[in-house]
């Protein structure tokens, strides 16, 4: 790339005119992707970035049991935010669980969800087959060694993973992504955002060029639901989920009244077990039935040689998870 | 208003260790590069180059950031902490002086982001155990392996209540 121009204007309506009037220009946020992918990697290319980083999108308000997240909220700011604490510890625990503090004190929220994938071969300028970078071109990591790669929501066109944490905890609470563009405002249920690769890896989620993501809404659980998130990983910190799992449970009178799981580490987009929340619900909170929802949450897994043994790790991960948050020894 | 006048290049007012600074460079320049290669503060070290290591951190605002991963036309209008803001008349911060005492390097390549990452750690007020230093400062990688002697040095100043300068 030989000329960046850097904008950064002050009104949301301004940004979005800039990026939509322009093939070549892109949002620029925290830039701990974007920056990256264009001047480090240089597996994206852009004219012009715009930098949201100082629009009024920025903070947190509780508006009828929702809470409302600006866009440009960093994740330590979120992290540290007195609702999330109190009412949301599972967002919490997944947003530090992500990265390293310098990294979250840059990240946005709205970044974070549209991170791109880590899969080296996409950023690999010098490997040819990426059908996310360049589409019909086939995937070299179907092939070649893999391991940081998904085996939901894959096929042979593509196995790239959706690296974030904070969105596994978001989809299992049942999150909404507003969104701005040039005709007006939309929002859109953070399940239904994302677009599995199928024959267009290169297509990952609803957004048209020149939408923004303005905040994200998380409904704010009634007391009673028990939740948490972990991560399973090749280091002890900093690093990337190999698997991880947002669960929570609402048991009354020993029956499972309200169920929510999601995936990390194993979907090429964040991945809510619809599966096995279906049947956990209205059963008894205990290892026969967490064996059950473990064993539908991971049925027909696309698998390589490298990420085969996800599977199983996966599923004892929901196991131990969903044990602890019904209130069982572990 | 950010914005260039020139094609690809921006106009960057930045205060540096409390010190105002006007330049004008490509829109592509990242901080790091701005404070190594165009104010010629070459204590922040380029390791990554791509936000893995930590070796590049500094102080934005207050707050540790990555600066190989931070265009320095981000930091318009902005307030930017290096390693040699830390001791301004020769006179060392004490988490400089604990990484001497407790032997916290080898080679030094990590050294001044791990001490930058430490001031705003004891800010951030996550020092309270060895497992809660450990965990927040795992963005700084060092090839040495000093950890257990980082740890020490940021203990110290930590249980003697602070550090900030
Ligand atoms: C070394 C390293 C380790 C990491 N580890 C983890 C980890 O363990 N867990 C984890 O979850 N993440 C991890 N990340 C990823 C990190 O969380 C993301 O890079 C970050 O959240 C992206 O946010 P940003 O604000 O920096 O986005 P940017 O890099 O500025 O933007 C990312 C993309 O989103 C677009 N964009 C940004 N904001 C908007 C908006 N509001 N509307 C429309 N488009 C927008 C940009 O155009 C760009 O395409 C890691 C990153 C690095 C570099
Ligand atoms: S998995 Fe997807 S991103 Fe990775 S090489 Fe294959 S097509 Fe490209
Ligand atoms: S040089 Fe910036 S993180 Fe490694
Ligand atoms: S002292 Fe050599 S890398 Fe840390």
């Amino acid at each position: 790339m030989s000329v960046l121009e850097y904008r950064r204007p002050e009104q949301v309506a301004e940004a979005i005119a800039l990026v939509s009037a322009d093939p070549g220009a892109a949002y620029l946020a925290g830039g701990t992707t974007q920056l990256d992918l264009l001047l480090k990697d240089g597996v994206v290319e852009y004219g012009t970035l715009v930098d949201i980083g100082r629009l009024p999108l920025r903070g947190t308000s509780v508006v009828d049991g929702v809470l409302r997240v600006g866009a440009v909220t960093t994740m330590e700011e979120l992290a540290a935010d007195a609702v999330v604490i109190e009412r949301l510890p599972m967002v919490r625990e997944a947003l530090l669980s992500g990265a390293s503090t310098q990294l979250r004190n840059m990240a946005t929220i709205g970044g974070n969800l549209l991170q791109r994938t880590r899969c080296r071969y996409f950023r690999d300028r010098a490997v040819a087959a990426c059908n996310k970078r360049a589409p019909g071109s086939g995937c070299a990591a179907v092939r070649g060694p893999a391991r940081m790669h998904a085996i939901l929501g894959a096929g042979e066109n593509c196995i790239a993973l959706h690296a974030s944490d904070l969105c596994v905890a978001l989809v299992a609470l049942d999150a909404v992504v507003g969104i701005e563009g040039p005709d007006g405002q939309r929002s859109v249920p953070l399940t239904e955002f994302y677009v599995m690769p199928g024959e267009r890896p290169d297509v990952e989620n609803v957004l048209a060029h020149g939408e923004m993501i303005t905040h994200v809404d998380v409904p704010l659980p009634a007391a009673g639901l028990r939740a948490q998130y972990v991560k399973v990983r090749d280091r002890a910190s900093y690093e990337f989920a190999l698997v991880s799992a947002a669960a929570a449970l609402r048991i009354e009178e020993g029956a499972i009244t309200e169920a929510r799981l999601a995936l990390g580490g194993v979907g090429t987009v964040p991945w809510r077990a619809w599966a096995a929340e279906d049947l956990l619900r209205g059963r008894q909170a205990d290892e026969a039935n967490f064996r059950a929802a473990a064993e539908v949450a991971l049925r027909d897994p696309y698998t390589v040689p490298g990420t085969e043994f996800k599977v199983g790790l996966a599923q004892r991960l929901i196991v131990r998870t969903l044990k602890y948050v019904s209130g069982a020894q572990t | 208003m950010g914005g260039a006048s020139v094609v690809g290049r921006t106009t960057v007012t930045v205060q540096v260790n409390g010190q105002e600074r006007r330049l004008e460079l490509d829109s592509r320049v990242t901080l790091l590069d701005m404070l190594r290669e165009h104010l010629e503060l070459t204590g922040t070290k380029k390791g990554c180059d791509q936000g893995a290591c930590g070796a590049c951190t500094v102080l934005l605002d207050g707050r540790r950031v990555v600066s190989c991963l931070t265009l320095a036309a981000q930091c318009d209008g902005r307030e930017v902490t290096t390693i040699e803001g830390l001791a301004p008349g020769g006179e060392l911060h004490p988490l400089q002086e604990a990484f001497i005492r407790h032997d916290g390097f080898q080679c030094g390549f990590c050294t001044a982001g791990q001490i930058m990452s430490a001031v705003a750690l004891l800010a951030e007020e996550r020092a309270g155990s060895d497992a809660e230093i450990r965990e927040f400062m795992s963005g700084n990688l060092c090839r040495c392996g000093a950890y257990p002697n980082i740890v020490a040095a940021i203990r110290e100043i930590a249980q003697q209540g602070g550090g900030m300068p």
